[in-house]
């Protein structure tokens, strides 16, 4: 099998001890493994807004060859690959891109399905360094979902033409969660990734998520009731508490996998339904 | 789902009606207004401006001029006539290579060999001159073209153009009652109706994505751009003098292609206004920042993952096709061979629509797969003409020396500029491939809107078809 390791000068073996705790040089062990995982030992989700480069990231670290476009909704189902890094096997999940967790076309459903109940053990979110802003609003909803994320700032070559600069430990410090820069397209910054994706998975390093602050205290009990009433009718949900909030919230989609009990449910994306009206719409987060 | 399974999901929505009811203002706005706040606040935190902005007005400047009204359009026709005119002059070489390797040599070759062999007549017939020689005419007729015009493509999605004309086409859109979305599964069409039907999911409203669904299949698919291509070159190119001709193939195919669109249009409106009626659904539509296209990987990928499936997916069903063919040709039924009284059955339709029941038999044939619509074409015309001198026998598909041999045996075969002209209309305007069709079934779980979107196209098919044949019938 063509493993496609990456070769240094000078054997592992003589390595200094330093260098082994290196990311580059630990990088210097990945081994894609294409669409061959069997086996796991960590399921991670790439998530991110449309167009900032997932698919580019899932290629550079499986060795598989997406088809990528430079167009949003490119992706429009979950692509799987995987990879061996520093003797761990992952599986990387490709999502589709979205801006909210809380919209409905198919292919956003998709990707919140996944986060949500696919129980990733570590969530990446590929962001736009050009778009930040806008990006961080799917960033602060995740994370009010899973506190196990990295954030990739994607495309920081770009950024850097159009003069700005992201300062990534400023973000790390107000996230609470790792933050890398990458350009990958010229493959800068994969090391370092691979080493934050490790970090999160083995529990090296310990997320303390940004919360919003949305709960008002007279929130609390409804929230309270709501939560245990999702626990009860959907035992061994993830996440019963943000289904509680978004059913507070009227959000239709939820509403109606409550309704199907499907909620939790991973599968392909229902068909359309030969149906004369638009759906219900909800304003999706995009910023202008 | 047993019934305490129901009470305590009843019981969970309910509960959340009675509190939302209960809870003051509108919550979804209240999260969705900190996330925004909080999302400003980091952002202004991370992201500094040390230098000035490098080159953004270069982006801007582009975007400016490729989405203007007065020069939108034109741009796009200039670039995909360029892009078409690229591919059919460059693969005219390449495609006689081909053929006269595949064809020319090495199929004499298989049949004395074979004959060596002391194989019988009817299974050199099926393998030599039916599964091999299909397969030899898919790959000389489609392998260059594609391999020229599927990077060109890539190319021009990689660099970002795909959303301005997605932007360019809204308005339109937006007229015919549908979303701006379905340019984007347009585009993806021109590759493969099936893979546009299913890039279809980024629409998120129910009707809208239904409307993109049925009227999919009126963007041209990468199986008939070489019928289009073909005849184009040796029938319409061949109309103009020397030096245009060229020029005036690749013109003729983006006409084509263009009436296409203009069908989906058409389609989309009449849909919304009768049985797909509805409001039309706001939606944003990012124009991502142009980006250098990376040569080498888009070549790869494109070569790889579209080239190669595309052509493998058509050896696939031209090699079953080429034993039918060559079985239809060779059966004898009483006077004549089974292609023969199926074509003289179908001629009458066939006149009336400018076609001929060769046509109309290589389409029935080919309902697998568009791609061996033309290769069936040339084979049943050798077979029904009789034209043994040309190839090897009946339902041989003949040797391919160059495309004016193609030219006099068509016109041998009964055929004229209008033949040609609704040969190309009718590859436009018909059913989907069968693949297409699957995807379509899965994709609504309806086998209502499935059959719509089968007879849709043939229907306005036949309409055009007829018309046309009608009007210049009348003029001559």
């Amino acid at each position: 099998m063509n493993t496609n390791t990456l070769t240094r000068a000078g054997s592992p073996a003589a390595a200094h001890e330093a260098c082994a705790r290196c990311d580059v040089f630990r990088a210097a062990r990945l081994r894609k493994l294409g669409v061959k995982v069997d086996r796991w030992d960590y399921v991670v989700a790439l998530a991110g807004n449309p167009n900032t480069g997932k698919s580019t990231v899932f290629n550079a670290l499986t060795g598989l060859r997406q088809h990528t476009g430079n167009w949003p909704g490119k992706t429009v189902t979950r692509a799987e690959g995987g990879f061996e890094y520093d003797g761990r096997r992952y599986k990387l999940v490709d999502l589709p891109g979205t801006y909210s967790l809380l919209s409905t076309s198919v292919d956003e459903q998709i990707a919140r399905d996944f986060i949500l109940f696919g129980q990733p053990d570590v969530t990446v979110i590929v962001a736009d360094a050009t778009r930040l802003e806008r990006n961080l609003n799917l960033v602060l909803q995740v994370l009010e979902i899973t506190p196990r994320v990295v954030l990739c700032v994607n495309l920081v070559d770009e950024a850097r033409r159009h003069g700005l600069e992201v300062d990534a430990r400023q973000l790390a410090r107000d996230l609470g969660v790792p933050v890398v820069l990458t350009a990958a397209r010229r493959g800068q910054g994969l090391a370092e990734l691979l080493g934050a994706i490790a970090d999160v998975a083995t529990g090296r390093v310990a997320c303390r998520p940004h919360r919003l602050a949305t709960d008002p205290p007279a929130l609390q009990p409804a929230l309270k009731e709501l939560t245990a009433k999702v626990e009860t009718a959907f035992p061994g949900l993830p996440n019963a508490r943000w289904v509680a909030l978004r059913l507070l919230a009227g959000d239709e989609s939820i509403i109606e996998a409550v309704r199907r009990g499907e909620l939790g449910q991973l599968r392909e994306p229902a068909p359309v339904a030969p149906t004369d009206q638009p759906a219900a719409r909800q304003p999706a987060i995009v910023a202008p | 789902m047993s019934a305490q399974t129901l009470a305590l999901q009843q019981d969970l929505l309910e509960t959340a009606q009675r509190w939302r009811e209960r809870i003051p203002g509108d919550l979804h706005e209240h999260v969705v207004e900190a996330i925004y706040a909080d999302a400003m606040r980091i952002a202004a935190r991370a992201v500094s401006r040390p230098g000035a902005a490098a080159q953004p007005t270069f982006d801007r400047w582009l975007d400016r001029v490729v989405t203007s009204r007065v020069w939108g359009f034109p741009i796009m026709a200039a670039l995909f006539t360029l892009m078409f005119w690229i591919t059919i002059s460059g693969a005219n070489v390449p495609s006689q290579a081909l053929a006269g390797l595949l064809v020319d040599q090495i199929h004499p070759w298989l049949r004395e060999t074979t004959t060596g062999l002391g194989w019988p007549w009817w299974l050199r017939g099926v393998l030599v001159d039916g599964m091999y020689l299909s397969t030899a005419w898919v790959v000389s007729v489609m392998l260059p073209p594609m391999a020229i015009f599927f990077p060109l493509f890539t190319l021009l999605e990689d660099f970002g153009y795909l959303p301005r004309v997605a932007f360019n086409l809204d308005a339109l859109f937006k007229k015919a009652g549908a979303h701006g979305k379905q340019a984007m599964s347009l585009m993806m069409g021109f590759g493969c109706n099936a893979a546009g039907v299913v890039s279809t999911r980024i629409i998120d409203s129910p009707r809208e994505r239904l409307l993109a669904i049925i009227t999919n299949n009126f963007s041209l698919c990468n199986g008939r751009w070489p019928t289009q291509i073909l005849i184009a070159t040796i029938f319409i190119g061949a109309l103009a003098p020397a030096y245009l001709s060229g020029l005036a193939a690749a013109g003729t195919v983006v006409a084509v292609a263009s009436l296409g669109v203009a069908m989906a249009f058409a389609m989309s409106w009449l849909l919304s206004r009768t049985v797909l009626r509805g409001e039309l659904s706001t939606f944003s539509l990012e124009l991502p920042p142009y980006r250098p296209p990376r040569i080498g990987q888009t070549l790869y990928i494109s070569l790889l993952d579209r080239t190669i499936f595309v052509l493998w997916r058509a050896v696939v069903f031209a090699l079953p096709a080429g034993a039918v063919i060559w079985l239809t040709g060779n059966v004898r039924v009483g006077d004549a061979s089974l292609a023969e009284h199926a074509v003289r059955f179908l001629d009458p339709l066939g006149f009336w629509l400018g076609l001929n029941g060769v046509i109309l038999l290589a389409y029935l044939i080919a309902i697998p797969a568009n791609e061996i619509v033309i290769p069936t074409v040339l084979m049943l015309t050798v077979t029904v003409t009789g034209m043994t001198d040309l190839g090897a026998g009946a339902g041989v598909m003949f040797e391919l020396d160059d495309e004016n041999a193609v030219a006099s045996l068509l016109r041998a075969g009964g055929w004229t500029t209008l033949t040609a002209v609704n040969l190309m209309l009718f590859s436009l305007l018909h059913n989907p491939c069968s693949t297409t069709i699957y995807t379509i079934y899965r994709e609504t779980g309806s086998t209502r809107w499935t059959a719509l979107a089968i007879l849709l196209p043939v229907v306005v098919g036949v309409v055009v078809c007829v018309g046309v044949a009608a009007v210049w019938r009348a003029l001559q």
